[in-house]
C-alpha cells in the first residue's frame, strides 16, 4: 500500500545552508497492516507523515501509495489524491470550531467529492460512539470525544491509508486506550493500512511492527 | 456542504466581527443610497415643477436662472421690476384701451396693440408681483387668471382645485381688492382657513408688517408644486399696499385718469404707478423662440424658458454638487471595504490552522481562497441589504417632510435607477477587499500551520 524509497528532506537554515531533517531509505506498509512509528520529539516523525500525505514535498525520493508516486503529482493532484486515498488524524484533533461534529465529518467528503454523504458520516459517528453528539460543536465535546470525531472524519472518504500523528498525546490516559483501540479496530474492519506516530512505548508495544526514527541520524530502523 | 455554506458558517462563527463589519459597510451604502435618493428627489422636484403650463417667463434683464427661480419656484430674490407697460405689450389694442380707460395712463398706450400681442394670441400672459411675505412664504400678487388658465399635474391637465372656498376676484364689495388664496402647505403651516385674514410683511419674512389685511377666500388643494408654498393675493390689492406704488415724477402729457375707480372707495393704481416682477407667457402657436429673441434683443426685458433653465441648473450646479457628495460617500464605502479587509485579514491568524486543516482534508488552494472571498461577499451582501433598508427607512420616515417641501412623495420602494449599480459595486468592492486575505489563504503553508 505504502512504499517510501530514499526519501530526503531538509530545511533552509536562517543563516544559510541546508539542515537535513529526514532520511528514510525505505519504509513500506502493506494493505491492512498496522505500523507504529516511534522516535524522540523533533525527530521528524510529523514531517514524514506530512510528506506521505503530500502536504509537504520531499527534496528527493519517492512515495508510492497504491501504486501512485505522489511526488510526481502536481499540488492539486496531491490534494485530490489525499482527499480520496489518505485519512489523517492529528495530534491536536484540528476540528473546525464553526462546524458540528457531523459537519466536521462531512467536510472531508465535500473537499474530496464536492458532495457529502450524511448517512456515511452518521454511521462513522455511530462507530466511534458519538451518534448522540452529532450536532455538538467541538467546544461542547470532551477532549476524548473530539479525538473520536477526528477519527471518524479521517475515515469519511474510505481511505486506503490512515496516518495518525500522536493521536493520544492530548488525551487523558483513560481515553487514550479507547482511541487506540478504536483506530485499530476500524482499520482492521475496513482493511485500512495504518501508520501511527507515537512517543508512548505503552502504545507502541501493542503493535506487531514498530519503526523507529533515529533522532540523530534521522534514519528509520525496524523492530518486530 | 458547499463552499458557500462553509463560508456562511465561518461568518456566523465570528458573528460579532462579521455583523459589525457588515454594519460599517451598511452605513456607507446607506449614505450612497440616500445621496442618490436626494438626487432623485431634487431632480424629480425640479423637473416636475418646471413642467408648467407656460413656456416663457419674462422679467427684467439679469440672470435667467434667477428669474426662473423666483417666478416658478418662488425662491431667491426678484431681480428688479418691469414697468406695467411691458406687461401691456402682451395685450391686444382693445385690452390696452380698456386698461387705460379703467386705470388711467397715457392715452397713446391704447392706440396700438402690444408689441408681443400677436405671439400670445390663443395663449396667455399672467403678471406676477413679488416682494412680500406671509411668514416664511412668498406672497405672490397676480390676477384671477393664474388659477383659471394655468394647469398642473404630470400631463398639465389638472385645474387648480380648492380645498376650501374659491378663487380670489379682482374686486368684491365685501373685501374690495384684498382677497387672497393660500397654498395647501401655507394653510397647514398656519392652521388658517377661508375667511381668515393675514397681514403680509414687506421685503422679507422679518420685514415691516403692512397695515392692509387680505381676506383668505380660498385654500388650494395640494398640487405637489411650489404653489403649495405660496400665498396668492389679488394684484390690485398688492399695488395698494404701502410702499408698492411706483413714484411718478413726470406724468405723460396725454395722461387720462381711470374711470372705473371713481365708483370704489379705494382707487387702483394708475398704469405709470404699477410694476410687475415677472410675466408668465404661453404662446398661442410656435412663436416661443421668435418672441424670446425679440424680447432678449431689446433692452427692457429678458425672456427665459423655465425648462431649459432648470435643466441647465441641474446639470451645471445641482449635478456637480451631488457628484461631490457621491464621491464623498463612495470614499466612505471604500473605508468600509478596507474595514472588511482588516477584519478578515486580522482573523487570518486564527484561521491559518483551519485553512491548513481543510487543505489536509483535501481542499484545494482555490477552494479555501473561494471560501474567504465568499465570506467577504456575504459581509457585503449583509451590508448592502442593511444599508438599503436603513436608507429607505430614513427616506420613508422623512417622506412627509420631503413631500411638504418638494411635493415629491417618496415611498419605501422608490428606487432610483442609480441604486441598481450600488449592489454590484459594493460586491465588487468587497471582493476586492477579500482578495488580500484570500491570497493569504491561498498561500498558507499547510505543513507549517499543522505543526504549529
Amino acid at each position: 500500500m505504502l512504499e517510501v524509497i530514499n526519501l530526503k528532506k531538509s530545511f533552509v537554515q536562517p543563516e544559510g545552508g541546508q539542515l537535513p531533517i529526514l532520511d528514510v531509505p525505505s519504509l513500506s506498509v502493506a494493505a491492512g497492516e498496522q505500523t507504529v512509528l516511534i522516535g524522540e520529539s523533533g525527530g521528524g516523525k510529523t514531517t514524514l507523515l506530512h510528506l506521505i500525505a503530500g502536504i509537504a514535498s520531499p527534496d528527493s525520493g519517492s512515495i508510492r501509495i497504491a501504486g501512485t508516486d505522489i511526488t510526481l503529482l502536481s499540488e492539486s493532484g496531491r490534494d485530490r489524491f489525499r482527499a480520496g486515498m489518505i485519512g489523517y488524524v492529528f495530534q491536536t484533533f484540528n476540528l473546525l470550531g464553526a462546524f458540528t461534529a457531523l459537519e466536521n465529518v462531512r467536510l472531508g467528503m465535500t473537499f474530496a467529492r464536492g458532495r457529502h454523504d450524511t448517512a456515511r458520516a452518521t454511521e462513522l459517528l455511530d462507530r466511534v460512539g458519538l451518534a448522540s453528539r452529532a450536532h455538538y460543536r467541538p467546544a461542547q465535546l470532551s477532549v476524548g470525544q473530539q479525538q473520536r470525531v477526528a477519527i471518524a472524519r479521517s475515515l469519511a472518504n474510505r481511505p486506503k491509508l490512515l496516518l495518525a500523528d500522536e493521536p493520544t498525546a492530548n488525551v487523558d490516559p483513560a481515553s487514550s486506550q479507547i482511541v487506540i483501540d478504536l483506530i485499530r479496530e476500524i482499520c482492521e474492519q475496513d482493511q485500512v493500512a495504518l501508520l501511527m506516530v507515537t512517543h508512548s512505548m505503552d502504545v507502541a508495544t501493542q503493535f506487531d511492527r514498530i519503526e523507529k526514527l533515529d533522532a540523530i541520524n534521522r534514519v528509520l530502523s525496524t523492530t518486530h | 456542504m458547499s463552499l458557500l455554506q462553509i463560508a456562511w458558517r465561518n461568518f456566523r462563527h465570528r458573528s460579532l466581527s462579521s455583523y459589525l463589519t457588515a454594519l460599517s459597510l451598511g452605513l456607507g451604502v446607506a449614505l450612497v443610497v440616500m445621496v442618490l435618493a436626494v438626487y432623485g428627489i431634487v431632480t424629480d422636484a425640479f423637473q416636475r415643477n418646471s413642467a408648467v403650463s407656460y413656456n416663457i417667463v419674462v422679467g427684467p434683464k439679469g440672470s435667467p436662472l434667477q428669474l426662473t427661480l423666483n417666478s416658478v419656484y418662488y425662491l431667491s430674490q426678484p431681480i428688479e421690476n418691469l414697468p406695467y407697460t411691458q406687461y401691456m405689450e402682451f395685450m391686444t389694442q382693445a385690452q390696452r384701451t380698456e386698461e387705460v380707460r379703467k386705470l388711467g395712463g397715457s392715452k397713446a398706450l391704447g392706440e396700438t396693440a402690444g408689441e408681443y400681442s400677436r405671439f400670445v394670441a390663443g395663449g396667455f400672459a399672467i403678471p406676477l408681483t413679488l416682494g412680500d411675505y406671509y411668514g416664511e412664504f412668498r406672497v405672490v400678487g397676480t390676477t384671477p387668471d393664474f388659477f383659471e388658465l394655468l394647469r398642473h399635474g404630470d400631463d398639465l391637465d389638472q385645474k387648480f382645485a380648492f380645498a376650501q372656498g374659491r378663487n380670489f376676484k379682482t374686486y368684491t364689495p365685501e373685501h374690495g381688492y384684498f382677497e387672497a388664496v393660500v397654498g395647501a402647505r401655507v394653510a397647514a403651516n398656519f392652521g388658517i382657513k377661508a375667511g381668515d385674514i393675514f397681514y403680509p410683511t414687506h421685503g422679507d419674512p422679518e420685514g415691516k408688517g403692512h397695515a392692509d389685511a387680505f381676506t383668505i377666500v380660498g385654500v388650494l388643494a395640494p398640487t405637489g408644486t411650489p404653489n403649495d408654498r405660496a400665498t396668492f393675493v389679488n394684484m390690485e390689492g398688492f399695488y395698494l399696499m404701502e410702499g408698492h406704488a411706483k413714484p411718478v415724477e413726470n406724468q405723460a402729457e396725454d395722461f387720462v385718469a381711470g374711470e372705473v375707480a371713481d365708483d370704489t372707495e379705494i382707487k387702483p393704481l394708475t398704469i405709470p404707478q404699477r410694476e410687475v416682477t415677472a410675466i408668465l407667457v404661453r404662446n398661442g402657436g410656435l412663436w416661443g423662440p421668435q418672441m424670446m429673441n425679440r424680447i432678449n434683443e431689446g433692452t427692457a426685458a429678458q425672456a427665459a424658458a423655465p425648462v431649459g433653465e432648470i435643466s441647465k441648473m441641474l446639470s451645471q450646479i445641482v449635478g456637480p454638487l451631488l457628484v461631490a457628495l457621491l464621491v464623498i460617500t463612495v470614499i466612505t464605502c471604500f473605508v468600509a471595504a478596507v474595514g472588511i479587509l482588516v477584519a478578515i485579514y486580522n482573523s487570518m491568524n486564527d484561521r491559518r490552522r483551519d485553512i491548513a486543516v481543510m487543505r489536509a482534508l483535501g481542499a484545494r488552494r482555490e477552494s479555501v481562497t473561494a471560501i474567504i472571498l465568499l465570506e467577504s461577499l456575504l459581509i457585503a451582501i449583509f451590508g448592502c441589504v442593511l444599508g438599503w433598508v436603513l436608507a429607505h427607512g430614513a427616506i420613508k420616515f422623512a417622506s412627509p417632510y420631503i413631500e411638504a417641501h418638494t411635493g415629491v412623495q417618496p415611498h419605501f420602494f422608490s428606487i432610483s435607477s442609480y441604486e441598481w449599480y450600488v449592489l454590484p459595486c459594493a460586491l465588487a468592492l468587497a471582493a476586492l477587499a477579500g482578495l488580500l486575505p484570500a491570497m493569504v489563504a491561498y498561500r498558507t503553508d499547510v505543513s507549517r500551520n499543522l505543526a504549529a
